[in-house]
């Protein structure tokens, strides 16, 4: 891709059909407009059918999601980076997102040094990816595990009662 | 007293428990169908006369929250279901929609046809994936089986519930911050009123509950209005504005203590009773030096306020903000209150939404102040900055939109009153506090 990437700039990126998302995503964003009476309330499950399949929204999504929604690309950026939960391109996810909790049950449980020994481990700060792309490693404000602390959550699914061991011997089954 | 016997949580442990078979072998889906049997008012006034409270954390009695909607609505009229379960130390929801998704879908059709919605939106937090999967298999097979989709069981309700997916944020547990979200935008909590009832979800007419909120629905429906009040609290006759505290209450306990877990019990259980009876006290031979009663946005009990009754009332007495959702975290004696409160005062920094000055500046510079004391740096004009800032936020002194202001004062507030020895005493010895994950600052 070429050119400055502005949402309002009728750049390169712009046109000539070199769309981003597949068609099977547009497909299943085109597919959720019956369960909504306004198409932009399909912003969030549009963003995270995207986000999840590539890893990160960039600017040319966000345009084709727009489009999609009959949106402008700046309400959808708008939305989309008040949760600083989706990636944009200058830092995309890891193959896996890992969460280790940093609230109060796990705190008072070692959460924050489980956290700290595995940046340590990976090498990488909270939010960053480990250089071969496997990790992304992050904090999570209380991931509602609270009986399991501490806890980790790995993608989609959370791990209870952690401790250094047990969580690197997770991270390393990892495919 | 005799063992209580749960009935929110007595299917969890079943093999299978999720399952629409298993379900229905247990009488499910009765109660709807006995609520289909009724007018959507006579639905309504069950409800309303069961004393039933909204478990979400503002207690709100349930059924008057319905009568709240415009009569003679031409409709769409939406019920949001609010499963964004965040407050720290709060899991119940999840335990209820991953091990019993039907009993939460039961009563959300109950809700629905008393309310006279067709179309009801389930908010839930991305992180809970688990319970995502349990639900949408739960919702797949109700259509299946015409428990949902148009027409339900013959008696010409028409019902489609959207499971909605949240993005890690806090706020969207607020309940018009949870509309705006599902809108498809930023989550600003809006200004009330219009409270939702008059103007919702797509400006429409629409209820927010919790998710057990639903699940007590459903038995409610089963089991009837005198089984309900025969359990928990009721109002206290000196007291014209306590509407009680009814039925069985899932109270999550966490932190020190043995047996950490969701715990079904009458509402109106002390907080002694909860740690030492059911969660085998606090490990290591350490004794309690705080608890948090229901969420740490309601703040602390101390050591001896631990008889303290977890219903609705109880918690306020003691100068907390009150029972919020139940969420018990015991913290021992050998913690130190300066990081609790730190780590308290951080998570509200990263939820505030930022549209509210005071709560945006506020929650921050609290943040702030407990990481200088942290640091070593603190100094005993700070403790009277904290209560200065918490004292000025929320919707209490009317400076903010929302709650979540009001939340991240009390545990300030609380802690800086109920603990001011304990923070003297750190500020003076100069003492700092270890941050395991100090080298990595930079990070976002
Ligand atoms: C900052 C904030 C966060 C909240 N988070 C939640 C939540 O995660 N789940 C919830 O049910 N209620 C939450 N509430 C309360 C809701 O605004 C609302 O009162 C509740 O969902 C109503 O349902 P109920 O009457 O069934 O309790 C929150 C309130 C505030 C101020
Ligand atoms: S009080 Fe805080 S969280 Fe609530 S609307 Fe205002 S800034 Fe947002
Ligand atoms: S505090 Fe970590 S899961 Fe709740």
């Amino acid at each position: 891709m070429s050119g400055t990437q502005s949402l309002n700039g009728a750049g390169p990126a712009n046109g000539g059909g070199r769309g981003v998302l597949s068609e099977e995503i547009k497909e299943q964003i085109r597919g959720l407009y019956p369960k909504y009476p306004t198409k932009r309330a399909i912003t969030l499950p549009a963003l995270h059918l995207v986000h999840d399949t590539y890893r990160q929204v960039s600017v040319e999504a966000i345009r084709e999601i727009a489009e999609l929604l009959d949106l402008h690309p700046s309400e959808v950026h708008d939305t989309m980076t008040f949760y600083q939960f989706f990636r944009d391109e200058k830092a995309p996810l890891g193959k896996h997102r890992v969460w280790v909790c940093r609230s109060i049950s796990c705190m008072l449980r070692g959460g924050e040094e489980l956290l700290a020994g595995l940046c340590d481990k990976l090498h990488v700060k909270p939010g960053d990816t480990t250089s071969d792309g496997a990790v992304t490693l992050e904090f999570a404000e209380c991931l509602g595990a609270c009986e399991g602390a501490p806890c980790m959550l790995i993608d989609e699914d959370c791990h209870m009662n952690m401790d250094q061991a047990k969580a690197t011997q997770v991270l390393s089954q990892l495919a | 007293m005799a063992e209580f016997e749960p009935v929110l949580l007595a299917r969890i442990n079943k093999p299978d428990s999720t399952s629409l078979a298993s379900y229905q072998a247990d009488g499910g889906y009765e109660a709807l169908r006995k609520a289909l049997g009724m007018s959507p008012v006579e639905v309504t006034n069950t409800i309303k006369d069961s004393g039933l409270r909204g478990r979400g954390g503002a207690g709100f009695p349930t059924g008057l929250k319905w009568t709240f909607l415009p009569k003679d609505h031409p409709g769409p009229i939406y019920l949001a279901i609010n499963a964004d379960e965040s407050e720290p130390g709060t899991f119940n929801n999840r335990v209820l929609m991953e091990k019993d998704p039907h009993q939460i879908i039961e009563g959300i059709a109950i809700s629905c046809y008393a309310i006279k919605s067709n179309t009801s939106y389930l908010y839930l937090r991305y992180e809970y994936g688990q319970s995502y999967r349990a639900l949408k298999k739960a919702v797949e097979e109700c259509y299946a089986a015409g428990i949902l989709g148009k027409n339900i069981f013959g008696s010409g309700f028409d019902l489609d519930i959207v499971l909605h997916r949240g993005a890690a944020a806090y706020i969207c547990g607020e309940e018009t911050g949870l509309i705006e979200s599902l809108e498809g935008k930023r989550a600003w909590p809006r200004i009330k009123p219009p409270f939702p009832a008059i103007e919702g979800l797509f400006r429409k007419p629409t209820i927010v509950n919790n998710i057990e909120t639903m699940a007590c629905v459903t038995q409610i429906m089963k089991r009837g209005i005198e089984w309900f009040k025969s359990i928990g609290v009721p109002p206290d006759p000196a007291n014209p504005r306590d509407a009680g505290s009814y039925g069985p209450k899932l109270y999550c306990l966490s932190g020190h203590v043995n047996k950490p877990g969701v715990y079904e019990l009458p509402m109106g259980i002390t907080a002694r009773e909860l740690i030492e009876k059911y969660g085998g006290g606090v490990p290591n031979g350490r004794q309690v030096k705080a608890v948090v009663p229901g969420g740490i946005s309601m703040g602390f009990l101390t050591a001896a306020e631990l008889d303290t009754k977890l219903d609705f009332a109880g918690p306020g007495k003691v100068g907390c903000l009150g029972l919020g959702t139940a969420a018990v975290v015991v913290i021992d004696d050998a913690t130190s209150m300066v990081d609790v409160l730190f780590n308290c005062a951080r998570f509200f920094a990263h939820e505030s939404c930022g549209q509210c000055t005071p709560c945006r500046e506020g929650t921050d510079w609290m943040r702030k102040i407990l990481q200088r004391m942290r640091n070593g740096k603190g100094t005993l004009a700070d403790l009277d900055l904290l209560m200065e800032v918490s004292g000025s936020i929320g919707t209490i002194p009317g400076t903010t939109i929302c709650g979540l202001a009001d939340g991240a004062a009390w545990p300030v507030k609380n802690a800086v009153k109920k603990f001011r020895s304990e923070f003297e005493e750190y500020i003076k010895s100069g003492k700092k506090s270890v941050d395991p994950g100090a080298h990595l600052v930079g990070a976002h």
